[in-house]
């Protein structure tokens, strides 16, 4: 019997289980996909909210503050990307002037440090590319930029090197209680776990109905992306939000960590968890949209279009539900926007919880400390010429655009990838303005001679996902 | 820092055909730099017939053709550093390249000759709704799969666009038993060759849907199907005119753009309408001792231009290298009425004669294509059908223009023709 089993490989759940791999336990994180970081974790605005839009005392408000004020830290500890860029939310009426003075004061009443507004002249030289229409704005020096994929396999990494155990391809079928705990039966077998924690981000509604006696309904609020060439990286270097308007909520304009213009999400319920189709209307919202904030918005140097799937809950407060919903059984559901931004203090919060319930002991041989893949674009020339002198793969471009070398795609199979998809969110192969015209074909090559996989078997992200049918010439002999 | 007169990043055909240029021009020290682990470029995948006609009055396949040029660079003892990936040129022509044999080093170049090709364009540029399921390729990429790694990506196909990797995809697939359904293109005429249209869809009874494109991708995990739908003049969707097809495979062939990051990375001038580099007669871009030929200049529809051309770069790369920068006045040409681009985009009174390349953009009956040299009409070419698929060309000798002319504009002139 597991001491606990975390029940979802996102942001949150991959959070979860490092804080817990601090203590003497022994623990199970179980997915339903191929990889960690394939529903909401992996399609979102790759931000840190500095905290100053949610009510203040929700929970929304506090896990926001909080994860805000861990995370770079963290990412310093789990060696990925991390850029207090800050953001700037837009008033582009002076009617609404009001407006941005309650959010000035809510974000304080949440604590968030040096929110100030600014207009003019001082808007300007912050924000060259901004609407002539903005009359001023809410700047938060706070807000940062991260890389949601990698923190999320690194949070897994470093779980894993602290001895949790991961069960891919195991959805969660049902939940029930027995003799001092649970029996998780799983499309890959039943497992049993005196604690179960909850993580499964739109699915959470379904494993918590199985337990208690308050029904959770979630929504799946769908949210469209366009994501930009490098070349716009630059056009502004912020995270720009819109103020709230008669004409909706609006959509942000923020330069990403690796150097791209990301514009979205626009905002649909739905009732399928599954579905991640963009839409024509939805990506003619995006642009118009985001054209409200940035003058010249370059929907010419689109390299694609995404959605993610935002957990949202249907009806009662407009809030995450976190803790222990029933006796034994905790979870963090409804974690939608700010989630990522929590995810560090969702983490330790419920690991503390837990352990608690639990009464485990600390480790004394904790392993705080994660090496990233080294993106070798990234580094000096002498550095990056010894790296390929001691190790000749790293000397072989494989991705041209992002250009990441064979090496670099070896390790990310090492580190779990088993699919073009789980190469290219953990090293970017793929990533860049050619999507993988070039390169797919050769990380499909050494995706096979590095799993030992026929060409059949590989795939795009898993399941389903063949990538080849079979190979020419089949057939002929009839 | 390693130190060659003249540097070639690519060895495909254009990079090929310009070293055995600039080598019978007297240059000794050249050095092809090539990424993929063999010579030839894109040619390697394309093993159907139709290269050459022009060169070498000769039906060969891509291999074939390339191989010629392989001959050529390997018995003038040319070096050419494989699987080697140029990753930054400066504007002084160093260039930083990387390989597993060498590692990481930087070589200086007194020239070089750009020849990195074009890529295509992928379903992220086009925001095509819908999911982001298994099965989407772009139609070079399933060419790669097929024809050089033997793969099969799927067995009920449909392609969107009408460009000629799209058509020749559409007849390949077909050959390997794969049911090609349809061939949708968003213009009202085909980017592609008459003859490919001919050749790789009529007579495979392969349909093609003009003015007609994909509104929705459907499927999880994999590829279910596309919808297509027609649509109006300005390309919007037709509501009301929406079809399912169901199929495992949609192949792209939406365009190809000249792959630059390295030109521009450098600082080299880049057209907005060729996506290359701007050049004079002598293919020399904005940076001195740079020039640029086949693919990355503009996209051609022929290989035996992107040799002619390269061996033109070639040749010009030699003439620097002896002579320095080409001297006399600058001509602008200018694209017009009709003519999307021309190619070069100025050339100097002191070159003897110059081939220009051009397209237009959209078809034309019956039109004259007309030069004017500052106002006053040059020449008047007429042409019974041009096709922006079809690359036109018009050689210009600089000893018949007006003396003072500081201007030739192309354009296409329809109506009655003299």
């Amino acid at each position: 019997m597991y001491d606990v089993v975390i029940i979802g490989g996102g942001v949150i759940g991959c959070a979860i289980a490092r804080e817990l791999s601090r203590y003497q336990l022994k623990l199970c994180l179980l997915e339903k996909e191929e990889d960690v970081c394939t529903g909401t974790s992996k399609a979102n605005s790759a931000i840190v909210h500095a905290g100053f839009d949610a009510e203040p005392g929700s929970n929304k408000a506090i896990f926001n503050v909080r994860g805000s004020r861990m995370m770079e830290e963290l990412c310093c500890q789990l060696d990925i990307p991390y850029r207090r860029c800050g953001s700037l939310v837009l008033c582009f009426d002076e009617a609404d002037r009001p407006k941005l003075e309650q959010l000035l004061e809510k974000g304080q009443r949440n604590g968030v440090e040096g929110l100030e507004i600014v207009e003019g002249d001082a808007l300007r030289v912050m924000e060259p590319n901004i609407s002539d229409e903005a009359v001023a704005a809410l700047h938060a020096p706070t807000g940062a930029i991260i890389c949601p994929f990698t923190l999320t396999y690194a949070l897994a990494e470093n779980a894993a090197a602290n001895g949790v155990e991961f069960r891919f391809n195991a959805g969660v079928e049902k939940v029930e209680r027995i003799e001092g705990g649970f029996a998780v039966r799983t499309t890959a077998g039943t497992l049993e776990s005196r604690v179960v924690i909850n993580a499964a981000g739109v699915y959470a509604d379904v494993l918590h109905n199985q337990l208690c006696g308050n029904k959770l309904r979630i929504v799946s609020r769908r949210g469209e992306y366009c994501l930009m060439d490098k070349t716009e990286g630059n056009l502004v270097s912020r995270t720009i939000f819109q103020l709230p308007s008669a004409m909706g909520k609006g959509v942000l304009v923020t330069p990403t960590v690796h150097g791209n213009l990301l514009v979205g999400p626009t905002a649909t319920d739905q009732e399928a968890k599954d579905c991640t189709a963009t839409t024509a209307e939805g990506l003619a919202q995006v642009s118009s949209s985001a054209s409200r904030s940035v003058k010249k918005l370059p929907m010419n140097r689109v390299i694609t279009g995404f959605a993610g799937l935002r957990a949202h809950i249907a009806e009662g407060a407009d809030d995450f539900v976190i803790g222990e919903s029933a006796e034994n059984f905790f979870e963090a559901a409804g974690i939608e926007s700010p989630g990522l931004s929590s995810a560090p203090a969702i983490g330790q919060y419920l690991a503390e919880l837990v352990v608690r319930t639990l009464n485990a002991a600390e480790k004394s041989d904790f392993i705080a400390t994660r090496r990233g893949i080294t993106p070798l674009r990234e580094l000096p020339f002498a550095e990056r010429q010894a790296i390929i002198a001691a190790d000749s793969a790293y000397g072989q471009i494989i991705c041209r655009c992002e250009q990441i070398s064979e090496g670099e795609i070896i390790e990310a199979i090492r580190r779990g990838a088993r699919s073009l998809d789980g190469v290219k969110r953990r090293v970017r192969a793929g990533m860049g303005r050619c999507q993988g015209g070039f390169c797919a074909p050769r990380v499909m090559e050494i995706l096979a001679r590095e799993l030992n996989l026929t060409s059949t078997e590989l795939s795009k992200s898993g399941g389903e996902s063949r990538l080849i049918t079979g190979s020419t010439k089949e057939g002929w002999d009839k | 820092m390693k130190h060659v007169k003249l540097a070639i990043i690519g060895g495909g055909p254009a990079g090929l055909a310009a070293a055995a240029a600039a080598k019978k021009q007297g240059v000794n020290d050249i050095l092809i730099i090539e990424r993929d682990e063999r010579l030839g470029g894109i040619l390697n995948q394309c093993i159907h017939a139709g290269f050459g006609l022009h060169t070498f009055g000769q039906e060969l396949s891509g291999p074939e053709y390339a191989q010629r040029f392989i001959d050529q660079v390997q018995e003038m003892e040319i070096p050419c550093l494989l699987n080697t990936m140029v990753l930054d040129l400066s504007d002084e022509r160093v260039l930083t390249v990387t390989s597993r044999e060498e590692g990481l080093q930087q070589i200086k170049a007194d020239a070089v000759i750009l020849a990195m090709g074009c890529r295509e364009r992928p379903r992220g540029a086009l925001n095509i709704p819908g999911t982001r399921p298994a099965g989407i390729w772009s139609a070079g990429t399933a060419q790669r799969l097929v024809n050089m790694e033997g793969m099969m990506p799927g067995r009920e196909v449909v392609i969107l666009g009408s460009g000629d990797i799209g058509l020749i995809m559409a007849r390949r697939m077909t050959m390997e038993g794969a049911r090609v359904k349809a061939v949708a293109e968003v213009m009202p005429y085909s980017g592609g060759l008459k003859r490919n249209i001919v050749q790789c869809l009529d007579d495979f009874d392969i349909p093609l849907l003009l003015s007609t494109t994909v509104v929705q991708i459907h499927g999880g995990k994999k590829l279910e199907g596309v919808t297509l739908a027609q649509v109006d003049a300005q390309r919007r969707p037709i509501a009301g005119t929406e079809q399912y097809i169901p199929c495992d495979t949609l192949l792209l062939s939406v365009g190809l753009l000249p792959e630059n990051e390295l030109s521009a990375a450098a600082g080299v001038a880049l057209s907005p309408i060729t996506g290359g580099p701007v050049v004079g007669e002598d293919l020399a871009t904005s940076i001195e001792g740079v020039f640029a030929c086949g693919n990355v200049l503009h996209v051609h529809d022929l290989v035996d231009f992107v040799s002619q051309e390269a061996a033109l770069a070639g040749e010009a790369a030699a003439r620097y290298l002896t002579a320095g920068k080409p001297q006399g006045d600058v001509i602008s040409l200018l694209a017009e009425g009709g003519v999307r681009y021309t190619v070069p985009q100025h050339i100097r009174r002191g070159a003897d004669t110059v081939t220009v390349r051009f397209r237009v953009g959209q078809p034309y009956r019956d039109a004259a294509v007309c030069l004017y040299a500052d106002g006053k009409l040059l020449r008047r070419i007429p042409k019974r059908v041009l096709a922006p698929g079809e690359m036109e060309r018009v050689t210009l000798r600089i000893a018949d223009l007006p003396e003072d002319c500081r201007t030739i504009r192309f354009c296409i002139e329809e109506g009655e023709t003299k």
